[in-house]
């Protein structure tokens, strides 16, 4: 789960990583009485979950009350790379004397924790991997032993910071470790991280990614999960305990495991069709389970055909079955299906289906077959 | 032979008092496994149709014998379960588990690379079966026959549509590990290869990655350099969006990182022969061994 920046902000602060003093607000007046708090000048930032806000405008500086106003009226409802910005944040503007750049990424080939810090902050840190890969410190730690002060002064000298704030910029980093590992984070990224006028080391801004297998144990961090921005058909299908990520085409794919789904859509693609969805009926799943997914892939009016591949190993065919014939009692689907059931109690599954008789259901014996057949349904 | 369960495995189920837990270690058991033991904490001294359970994991390998653990526990609990197998001496540990935490892999597996002779499957995986000889895990071994391909792999569905479409074309199976779909795995495709090659009954090794991460490249370098038997690969995911989670915590392309693509290129570059459906590399398993 992304988070937005004034959520990463309060996070780092919970862990004592410096951030200046802000408040979010989702209304003009909301904003004036935040910036009323933090004082002036201040800079009005759109909250979104995408690069590039700065270009395209989403973030100001306001010297007064009246300069809150219009910027907050500005950017509020602004759409920024296709993101509808519903919530500023009011921040105290920095002086800023230096930008760097800090992150700690979940490296999974290396199996560590990886930290980057580089004093070439502000800018596009993959640019800076181009133009200048040296300029980038960069150090694994091991998890078992956690972050020391000596890596954190191992990493300011590589970087090559400023001598009078390797000490304090070594704190924040320590800070911002115990953030990754406190709130299991996937990735901490802080551009630019900042040195003031007066020397003083900040966050000023926060990309956080959390593991979402580990938010049963951070309740105050899966309360942020922001549905108003995820799609129809993923709130729907969350809320309904699935797994489903919308695609471009007008072919609704259901499968039981994430792997055979992935397969399931490369074949498709193959044969000429494009996929409208990836959905994961999951291990098991039981007849209420494939209604609930048939209800989910059909409210995406893009799709023209469905395709069923199941191959049950926990899963049962005849429960897949029956979960089909109770969906086309309740949702009465108008487009063609085709079902291909292979594996444990296939074929109770297929008696099943072929004693219901469904209107427009083409059942199929092979995953390439299926395939095929959806797309030919599809494209009549 | 086979490799990590077979005719010697002792196993040892934590949570096989829950739901899930007994219905599979029954399975299992049906299957001809020796289920020796169980472990849940405060439970110590009931059994599970026969299968006596332990307090803790100490308990089950002085006073069973147990060799080999699955782990069935809920996600919180799980790295703890797979700390105490590894603690107690178990050598072989496969964690069904689904949704464990990716901090929590990552100690677990830190802590056992540090431990001599200690191998971890999954989790969120499906298990290990060796037909004929053990299963420990989820996979319906009624499709999969005594033979000479070793699979391994991240997906268990997939796997299962792989091992059948080889089934199809007369291969059966020496083992089939699946190491399943998380960010930091127990073992990864280079550790299950290395014991396919080393492996007398496997003749030909199948290996079926997805997107996401770089175990696959990984693989790629290590088969090039390392094993001699005939590799085919299958790769899942190549019409994944960047940025989208596919069901699997593992499986994301992030930027140019992780993509399909990139995978089938680094194991074509390196010779190994990569199947564009679970179809074609069944038909290119009977082209490398004979139908």
């Amino acid at each position: 789960m992304d988070l937005l920046e004034y959520q990463g902000k309060q996070l780092f602060a919970r862990h004592g990583v410096p951030v200046p003093e802000g408040r979010p607000a989702r209304d003009v007046d909301a904003a004036l009485a935040a910036a009323d708090e933090v004082g002036y000048p201040c800079v009005v930032k759109a909250q979104v979950k995408v690069g590039g806000r700065g270009k395209a405008g989403g973030v100001r500086v306001a010297q007064s009350r009246e300069e809150v106003r219009e910027h907050a009226d500005a950017i509020l409802g602004m759409d920024i790379h296709g993101f509808t910005v519903h919530e500023v944040w009011i921040e105290a503007a920095s002086d800023i004397a230096e930008e760097y750049y800090a992150s700690i990424v979940f490296d999974r080939s290396a199996k560590a924790p990886l930290f980057m810090l580089s004093t070439q902050g502000g800018v596009d840190i993959e640019e800076v991997a181009r133009r200048d890969p040296g300029a980038i410190a960069r150090l694994h730690v091991d998890p078992l032993l956690g972050f020391q002060d000596f890596h954190g002064r191992r990493l300011a000298f590589e970087a090559g910071v400023a001598a009078d704030v390797v000490r304090p910029l070594g704190a924040l980093l320590a800070r911002l470790y115990d953030a990754f590992v406190g709130e299991e984070a996937m990735l901490v990224e802080v551009n630019p991280l900042i040195v003031t006028q007066d020397r003083e080391v900040a966050a000023l801004d926060a990309k956080v990614t959390l593991d979402d297998n580990a938010l049963f144990r951070h309740p105050e961090n899966a309360d942020l999960r922001d549905v108003s921005s995820e799609d129809e058909q993923e709130r729907m299908a969350h809320e309904r305990g699935l797994t489903y990520v919308k695609l471009d085409g007008d072919i609704g794919i259901l499968g039981n495991g994430a792997g055979l789904v992935m397969s399931t859509l490369d074949v498709v693609a193959q044969a000429g069709g494009s996929p409208a969805n990836f959905l994961d009926a999951g291990g098991g799943s039981k007849a209420e389970a494939i209604v609930a997914a048939v209800e989910v892939i059909l409210s995406d009016p893009k799709v023209k055909a469905v395709l069923f591949n199941i191959f049950g190993g926990i899963t049962r065919c005849d429960e897949v079955a029956r979960g089909l014939i109770a969906a086309f009692a309740q949702v009465k689907p108008t487009v063609p299906f085709v079902v291909r059931l292979d594996g444990t109690n296939d074929e109770e599954g297929r008696r099943l289906l072929a004693e219901a008789d469904l209107p427009n259901v083409h059942p199929e014996t092979t995953m390439l077959g299926a395939a095929q057949k959806v797309v030919e349904v599809a494209s009549a | 032979m086979s490799v990590l369960v077979g005719e010697g495995t002792r196993l040892c189920v934590s949570g096989i008092t829950g739901r899930e837990g007994s219905f599979h270690a029954m399975n299992n058991r049906r299957y001809g496994t020796d289920v020796v033991a169980g472990v849940t904490p405060g439970k110590g001294g009931q059994d599970v149709e026969g299968v006596p359970v332990f307090n803790t994991f100490h308990e089950a390998v002085e006073q069973r014998g147990a060799n080999t653990a699955m782990v069935f526990v809920p996600p919180s609990f799980a790295a703890d379960s797979i700390l105490e197998a590894a603690d107690a001496g178990i050598e072989v540990i496969i964690a069904i588990t689904e949704g464990v935490p990716a901090h929590d892999e990552l100690r677990v597996y830190t802590h056992l690379r540090r431990l001599d002779g200690v191998a971890l499957i999954g989790p969120n995986c499906p298990g290990v079966l060796s037909p004929g000889k053990a299963n420990v895990g989820i996979i319906p071994a009624a499709f999969f026959s005594q033979g000479n391909v070793g699979v391994v792999s991240r997906s268990g569905t997939l796997t299962y549509q792989i091992g059948n479409e080889l089934a199809q074309s007369g291969f059966g199976n020496s083992s089939i590990v699946g190491i399943g779909g998380d960010p930091v795995p127990g073992s990864s495709f280079i550790d299950i290869i290395a014991l396919f090659e080393a492996d007398p009954e496997t003749e030909l090794i199948v290996m079926s990655g997805e997107i996401g991460g770089s175990a696959e490249e990984e693989a790629a370098e290590y088969i090039a350099a390392s094993v001699s038997k005939p590799v085919v690969g299958y790769i899942a995911g190549v019409t994944a969006p960047p940025g989208k989670t596919m069901g699997h915590a593992g499986a994301i392309v992030s930027g140019s990182s992780g993509s399909a693509a990139a995978k089938i290129e680094a194991l074509e570059d390196k010779g190994v022969r990569v199947g564009r459906t679970p179809t074609e590399v069944a038909e290119i398993a009977v082209e490398l061994l004979g139908g």
